[in-house]
C-alpha cells in the first residue's frame, strides 16, 4: 500500500501526486517509470516518475485522466492508497556531457521531460527547451522547466500562451541558428515524430521516449512491443527511450488505438456510477 | 482380488458446456473413486515410480495410505517432499514421470498417482490444512527472487529446514506461472493462493511488486542474505519474425494468458484490464502454452480457433490430455502448417492469415523430423486475432543487472548439477536455468538448490 502524500490539480485533467514509495525513490533514475495498480480490480498502467525525494522516500507523478483508471486514480484523496506500486522501470536515459541538448516536451509528456532536462543541466549541458500544448492551461511544470533550462520557448496550438503554433516550429529555428548537439523528445507520438522528421537533416541523435501500452512492464507479455529500424523491441525493458530516426511512429500510434473501445466503454460506466 | 485394469476416469465438466465458463475442467476423484483407484496399487517393494518423481514423494506409501482411509497420513506423507500438491496433482504431466514407470503400465494402464496426489490434496483443503510448527530459526537468511513453482519449492523446504526467508515477486500476485500462465480451468487461482499460504505458514516472507534487477541488485540482497535462489522463470515471448506480427489483433501467448488469468480480463469490465475478443482466432504453436491460448480464446468467446502447428501431432509437446480437451472443446488442428504473413486492414487490424504447407524431413537437434516448406502450398486462413504460443526465452532482467553471473547463448544462467551459478552465493533453478520446461521440473531444481543451500551454510 502506497499513500498519496499530496495532490495537486496542474489543469483541469492533469494531476500531480506525491506518493509514499521509498525504494523506488531511492533507486530511481532519469527516465525510469513506474506501474501502478490502484486496487484489486485495476489494471497496470505505467506512468511517468517526474521526480524522487530520497530522504522523505517519495515519489511525484503526473497524470492525465484520459481513461476509467486515470480517472479513478484522480478521485483518490490525500491520505488514501494506491494498492501496488512497480518500479523503477525501464533504462535510465543516457544522461552525459554532450554540449548544447534541446528538450522538447508536448502536454503531460513534459512531465516525463523534466527529470532530463533535469539531468542534463546537471551533467554540465547547456539546456534549451521547448515545450508546447494545445492550450494555456494545459501547458505544465512551466516553472520547473525554466528552472533547468537555460532557455525556455513555449508554444501553444491556439495561440493562448505565449506563442501560437508547435514546438517544432521553435525547433526547426534552433537548428537553423544554433549547432545543436542532442534533442530528447517526449509527448504525443504525432508530435515525437515530426521532432524526428525535423532533426533528421541536421542528423543530430534525437532521443525519444514511447508511451506505448504496457500489462507487466518488465518484458514478459509484449504488448508495448514497438519496431526500431525494423527490429521489433520492448518499450518496457529495451526502452522507453530509443532513436527517434529509427521508431516507426505510425506502428506506435496504431497500437496505441488497440483499446480504444474498451477504454470508451469502462470510461462511461465509471462516469456513470460516479454521478 | 481381481485387477483392475483401467485408470479410475476422473468426471469431467462437459465440452460443451465448460467452453462457456472458466470453472475447473476436471473435477477431482470421489471418495469411492480414490479408494478404488489406490487399490489398484501393487505396492511394489522397489515403488519404481519414485524414480520417476522430481521431488521424490514416497508414492506408493501415500497410496497405501489412501487405501486404508487414512487421508490426513496421505497428504502428510506427500508433503514431507512436496508443498504444492494441489496444485502437481493438477499439471503434472504424471504421463511422463511417475505413471511412465508405474508397474501396472507394463500391462494395463498405470496406476492414476496424479489423480490421488490431487484427492489427497483437495481432501485437506476441505477438512482444514493442519499447518506445521513453524522451525526454530536457526539465524540465517535466503532470497529467492521469483514466486513460481522453483522459487517456491526452495523457499518452503529452506523455511522448514529454519532459513528466514523472503520471496521477492515482481508481480502484484505470487505464483509466477501458476497465476499469469496457467488457466483457471486447470488450476484454480484459489488452490495456488492456498497452497502459496501454505508456504508462508512455513515461515517465508512474500514480498510482492519487488522487480529484482531494478528495485535491489542481486549484490545488494547478498549484504543481507547468506545465499540467494534466483527462479525467475522464462517469461520472454519469442515471436516469429513474419510480417504483420505487430499488428493490432497479434498477440503473444504470455500476454494474451496474463491479460485473461491474472488480470481476469475476461470479467471486464468488473476488472480494469480488457483483453480483445476474436471471432476467428489461430494459435500458432503445439505446446501446452499454445493449448492454454487456444482454450481460453474460445472461453473469452471465440467461434472458431485454429491451431496452427508446423510438424505433425505426433511430435507436438503438448500433453496428451490438453490435446484431447482442446479437440473435445472443437478447437480444429492445422498440422503441418506454418504462417508466413499476418494480414492487416487499412487500420492496422488483423483480417487474415497466410499459411504454407509443411512436410517433414530429416531428425534436427531436437531429435523431431524439421519441417520444410512445400513449395507453391501457400492458402489463406480467414482470421481476426492470432496468437503466438512458440516458446518462451528465459527472463533476462536479473541476468543482465548481476555483474559476473554467466549466461548460455539463450540467456539462461549457467548452473551446475546443484543449481549453483557462476557467483558465490548465488544458486538459480527453473527455466531461468533450464529454459522452458515443467512446473514440476522447475520444483524439482528449486528442491536440489534447497539442499545444497542448506549444505553450503552448514559447512
Amino acid at each position: 500500500m502506497h499513500r498519496v502524500l499530496s495532490k495537486e490539480e496542474l489543469s483541469e485533467s492533469v494531476k500531480l501526486f506525491d506518493i509514499e514509495a521509498p525504494l523506488i525513490a531511492k533507486k530511481f533514475k532519469a527516465g525510469q517509470f513506474l506501474i501502478i495498480k490502484i486496487d484489486e480490480k485495476g489494471e497496470r498502467i505505467p506512468l511517468t516518475i517526474v521526480d524522487a525525494d530520497k530522504e522523505n522516500g517519495t515519489v511525484k507523478i503526473i497524470f492525465q485522466e484520459v481513461g476509467k483508471s486515470t480517472k479513478q486514480l484522480g478521485l483518490l484523496k490525500v491520505g488514501e492508497t494506491i494498492e501496488n506500486v512497480i518500479g523503477p522501470l525501464g533504462k535510465p536515459a543516457e544522461i552525459k556531457k554532450f554540449g548544447k541538448v534541446v528538450c522538447v516536451g508536448g502536454g503531460v509528456g513534459i512531465a516525463c521531460l523534466y527529470p532530463q532536462a533535469k539531468a542534463f543541466k546537471e551533467a554540465g549541458n547547456e539546456v534549451i527547451s521547448i515545450i508546447g500544448a494545445r492550450t494555456k492551461e494545459l501547458i505544465i511544470l512551466e516553472e520547473e522547466m525554466r528552472n533547468v533550462s537555460d532557455r525556455l520557448y513555449i508554444t501553444t496550438d491556439d495561440g493562448s500562451y505565449v506563442r501560437k503554433g508547435f514546438v517544432s516550429d521553435v525547433l526547426k529555428e534552433l537548428l537553423e541558428k544554433e549547432k545543436i548537439d542532442r534533442v530528447v523528445t517526449i509527448g504525443p507520438a504525432i508530435m515525437m515524430m515530426v521532432t524526428a522528421r525535423v532533426t533528421k537533416p541536421y542528423n543530430i541523435k534525437t532521443i525519444a521516449s514511447l508511451n506505448s501500452i504496457m500489462v507487466d512492464g518488465t518484458g514478459m507479455c509484449g504488448a508495448c512491443r514497438v519496431s526500431v529500424g525494423g527490429e521489433t523491441k520492448f518499450a518496457c525493458v529495451d526502452g522507453p527511450d530509443f532513436d527517434a530516426h529509427l521508431v516507426d511512429f505510425k506502428l506506435l500510434m496504431e497500437r496505441q488505438k488497440i483499446y480504444l473501445d474498451e477504454e470508451r466503454k469502462a470510461t462511461e460506466l465509471f462516469e456513470g456510477e460516479c454521478e | 482380488m481381481t485387477l483392475i485394469k483401467e485408470k479410475t476416469k476422473i468426471k469431467e465438466q462437459d465440452p460443451k458446456k465448460r467452453i462457456k465458463n472458466f470453472n475447473e475442467v476436471a473435477l477431482g476423484y470421489s471418495l469411492e473413486d480414490a479408494l478404488k483407484e489406490a487399490s489398484r496399487c501393487l505396492q511394489c517393494k522397489d515403488s519404481p515410480c519414485i524414480k520417476g518423481c522430481p521431488v521424490n514423494i514416497e508414492i506408493s506409501a501415500f497410496i497405501k495410505f489412501i487405501k486404508e482411509g487414512k487421508f490426513d497420513e496421505a497428504i502428510k506423507k506427500i508433503k514431507e517432499k512436496n508443498n504444492l500438491p494441489a496444485i502437481c496433482g493438477r499439471v503434472c504431466p504424471q504421463e511422463n514421470q511417475c505413471e511412465k514407470f508405474c508397474v501396472m503400465r507394463k500391462k494395463f494402464e498405470p496406476v492414476g498417482i496424479g489423480r490421488l496426489e490431487r484427492f489427497a490434496a483437495d481432501w485437506e483443503i476441505k477438512n482444514g490444512i493442519k499447518h506445521p510448527k513453524k522451525t526454530k530459526p536457526i539465524g540465517k537468511k535466503v532470497a529467492v527472487v521469483g514466486s513460481g513453482p522453483a522459487g517456491l519449492t526452495c523457499a518452503g523446504d529452506l523455511a522448514k529446514l529454519g532459513y528466514e526467508v523472503t520471496i521477492f515477486e515482481s508481480l502484484h500476485k505470487p505464483g509466477g506461472v501458476l497465476v499469469y500462465g496457467i488457466p483457471e480451468y486447470r488450476l484454480p487461482k484459489k488452490i495456488v493462493e492456498i497452497e502459496i499460504d501454505y508456504i508462508k505458514k512455513l515461515g517465508a516472507e512474500v514480498k510482492t511488486d519487488f522487480v529484482i534487477g531494478k528495485i535491489l541488485s542481486i549484490e545488494e540482497l547478498l549484504e543481507e542474505y547468506d545465499a540467494v535462489f534466483i527462479g525467475t522463470g522464462a517469461g520472454l515471448p519469442r515471436f516469429l519474425n513474419i510480417p504483420g506480427e505487430n499488428l493490432n489483433g497479434v498477440y503473444s501467448a504470455n500476454e494474451f494468458l496474463t491479460r485473461v488469468n491474472l488480470m481476469k480480463a475476461y470479467l471486464f469490465p468488473e476488472y480494469d484490464t480488457p483483453v480483445k475478443k476474436g471471432k476467428r482466432v489461430a494459435v500458432i504453436g503445439g505446446g501446452n502454452t499454445a493449448m492454454d491460448s487456444a482454450r481460453t480464446a474460445l472461453r473469452v468467446g471465440a467461434d472458431k480457433v485454429y491451431i496452427v502447428y508446423r510438424r505433425s501431432e505426433k511430435e507436438m509437446p503438448a500433453r496428451n490430455e490438453e490435446i484431447e480437451h482442446a479437440k473435445e472443446e472443437g478447437i480444429e488442428f492445422m498440422f503441418l502448417t506454418n504462417p508466413t504473413e499476418i494480414i492487416g486492414d487499412e487500420n492496422s487490424w488483423v483480417k487474415g492469415m497466410k499459411c504454407i504447407k509443411m512436410k517433414l524431413g530429416e531428425p534436427d537437434e531436437s531429435g523431431r523430423r524439421r519441417p520444410i516448406p512445400i513449395p507453391g502450398s501457400e492458402f489463406p486462413l480467414d482470421v481476426d486475432m492470432v496468437i503466438i504460443g512458440c516458446g518462451q526465452s528465459p527472463n533476462p532482467l536479473v541476468p543482465e543487472a548481476t555483474k559476473g553471473l554467466k549466461t548460455a547463448k539463450w540467456g539462461n544462467i549457467i548452473v551446475d548439477e546443484n543449481g549453483r551459478t557462476s557467483l558465490k552465493k548465488v544458486w538459480a533453478g527453473g527455466d531461468i536455468a533450464s529454459g522452458g520446461a515443467t512446473v514440476i521440473a522447475a520444483m524439482g531444481e528449486g528442491k536440489i538448490a534447497a539442499a545444497d543451500i542448506h549444505k553450503f551454510l552448514s559447512e
